[in-house]
């Protein structure tokens, strides 16, 4: 075996890339709960890629056939249900662990120098799995897909001049068709997935080079002992692999439980109406993406003051695009002395806490219609305009808030609870 | 040869020569890629007119016609229909149809050539959901009180009249696209082609 490896490594650096990014790659020893969810997200891009190809042997990227051919998978393959089951309820579970793996960045300020290029592979890897969900969700070819795609695509036909003519090549016909159906199917099935496996790549050079953040925020890298090792680092292989693979298991009873009992997960997961074919001329009662687009599709919808140069409509879809560039800015709106949580004044937590209820609340809202009233006095717009512009002051005001913010002082060294 | 001076400046032209060289031999290699993208002939010719018979269209009546992929409603308005529709202008955001949603001989009071007869795409022009319609007055359809009859849109609550004007404070800008018609004779409508006569 070691000479094998000798004669490998003489020709491919097998056992450098190994030292240098698992059994040498010094992570800090202080990994809390929140630090399981970037492998969670690789994990669950393995099972929607494998799930994926075993899909694609029976499905047909045809309006005609597409929505027989998953209900085909759901009934006549062999052991379809599962593995449809495993890649729609992957689909949520990547988006639940996603967004919990960035919450953890704006709790320790992981986005922070030098770590700048992390986050922002890391929000276009965000972006590219939206476009991923959104086109896979059209694949089925139920009516909820349908409309979600046209009113999606609509979007684009808001921009001035060469809207129209853009949705039109978007979806290679007047209206959402066999034609776009075919294309999403190009995209989700090869663009995209080459995209995320590419970019997952990158953010982990990106973050080998520049080393992890941890709970408290400080640099393991200031402290080194005599051979050059960060004092309050400890080789990824094997104690993070062993705690990650603790955190894989129990990730992967949670999913299972959901896949085998809860599928469809009371609607949430695969909405009700997306078990009716699509029709062109049945829009259903109201239209909802699924639970991970709904706060900004809530953004969308709150933009309904006319007087706006240009109408509100087209506003919406600034406002729902501004509220994603925001995230991008990140790293320079934060202008904080510390990075962790730990250490920040109630100035930054009082925002975080109003963010978070905000995004969740302008989550709850979108699944519901504008004008009833779901929460409590007046109706659900003005409650998600409330939201939204929580949601943006939160970043517009960051330079402010998190200079005037009265931290406490950074320990040392990392500490352990 | 290290002693003898090197022209950088025509290096530099060479260099970017050959870069603006393979710029545009990929954007030329892009167009055929970007153009396949555009809807092909077949989706075109699926644009054809399509013709219909509004013999059997009773007055109050709708009836909905696919053209271009896209549902067209044809509506035989009552004359009660068209007398409410002259007492809604302070609702609308366009009541006179100012934007430029319909064709210039659609451009009246009732949007139409008839003016019982009112020819519209039926997608709102919020976001191209199908509204449905709420042609009972008042309450009845789960309208509000003074409702004159219209159209109601379920996803983001836009509100049209019975000549597809749009209400004011509602998500949708404009009011509803009335489509290129004309009439063969007195029970036919053909959509999608203009009137003889008028470009």
């Amino acid at each position: 075996m070691a000479r094998f490896m000798e004669w490998v490594d003489a020709r491919f650096p097998a056992t450098k890339v190994w030292k240098e990014h698992m059994a040498e790659y010094y992570a800090p020893k202080n990994f809390n709960f929140w630090y399981y969810f970037g492998v969670l997200s690789m994990v669950v891009l393995v099972i929607q890629i494998v799930t994926g190809i075993f899909l694609t042997m029976h499905y047909k990227p045809d309006a005609a056939t597409a929505f027989a051919s998953v209900e085909y998978i759901m009934r006549d393959v062999p052991w379809g249900w599962f593995i449809r089951y495993m890649h729609s309820t992957g689909a949520s579970m990547f988006f639940v662990v996603v967004y919990l793996h960035m919450f953890r960045a704006l709790l320790y300020g992981s986005y922070r120098t030098p770590r700048e290029l992390v986050w922002l592979i890391g929000m276009v890897i965000f972006v590219a799995l939206m476009a991923e969900a959104f086109m896979g969700y059209l694949l089925p070819w139920g009516n909820m897909s349908y409309w979600g795609a046209q009113v999606i695509i609509s979007l684009f036909g808001a921009i001035p001049v060469v809207g129209e003519g853009l949705a039109e090549w978007i979806r290679g016909d007047f209206v959402v068709s066999d034609a776009t159906l075919n294309r999403f199917f190009a995209f989700h099935v090869i663009l995209l997935p080459l995209l995320l496996v590419l970019l997952v790549y990158l953010h982990i050079v990106a973050l080998h080079k520049v080393g992890s953040n941890n709970p408290d925020g400080v640099e393991i890298k200031k402290h080194k002992d005599a051979s050059g090792k960060p004092l309050d680092g400890i080789p990824f292989h094997p104690y993070y692999t062993v705690k990650d693979t603790f955190g894989v298991m129990v990730f992967l009873v949670i999913y299972f439980g959901i896949v085998f009992f809860v599928p469809e997960f009371g609607g949430w997961f695969l909405e009700r109406d997306n078990f009716a074919p699509a029709d062109i001329l049945q829009t259903p009662p109201h239209i909802v993406p699924l639970w991970y687009f709904t706060p900004f599709y809530s953004i969308l919808r709150a933009v309904t003051w006319e007087w706006l140069p240009g109408g509100a409509k087209v506003w919406g879809v600034m406002a729902m695009g501004a509220s994603i560039v925001m995230l991008f800015l990140l790293p320079w709106l934060d202008r904080a002395r510390v990075r962790s949580i730990r250490y920040r004044g109630w100035m930054y937590k009082t925002a975080l806490a109003i963010f978070v209820v905000s995004f969740v609340v302008l989550g709850y809202l979108g699944t519901k219609s504008p004008a009833d009233v779901d929460l409590a006095l007046f109706a659900n717009v003005y409650w998600a305009q409330v939201c939204m512009i929580l949601y943006f002051l939160f970043f517009l005001l960051m330079p402010w808030y998190t200079s005037k913010d009265p931290t406490k002082p950074e320990p040392d060294r990392v500490t352990s609870k | 040869m290290s002693d003898v001076s090197q022209d950088t400046s025509r290096r530099r032209f060479l260099t970017t020569v050959t870069t603006g060289v393979g710029l545009a031999g990929v954007a030329a290699a892009a167009v055929p890629f970007v153009a396949s993208m555009t809807p092909s002939a077949r989706a075109r010719a699926a644009g054809a007119p399509v013709e219909v018979d509004i013999s059997k269209l009773e007055p109050g009546q709708m009836l909905t016609v696919e053209w271009r992929g896209r549902p067209v409603w044809i509506i035989n308005r009552t004359s009660e229909m068209l007398e409410n529709l002259k007492t809604l202008d302070e609702k609308l955001a366009d009541p006179d149809s100012a934007e430029p949603q319909q064709p210039g001989y659609a451009q009246n009071e009732f949007r139409s050539i008839r003016p019982e007869v009112l020819v519209v795409v039926g997608i709102c022009t919020h976001l191209g959901c199908a509204p449905t319609k709420k042609f009972e007055l008042g309450t009845a359809g789960g309208m509000s009180e003074d409702w004159k009859g219209g159209f109601f849109c379920p996803c983001h609550g836009s509100m049209f009249d019975l000549a597809g004007r749009v209400y004011r404070n509602v998500p949708a800008p404009t009011n509803l696209v009335v489509p290129p018609h004309s009439y063969i004779d007195d029970n036919r409508v053909l959509v999608g082609v203009d009137p003889e006569g008028v470009v």
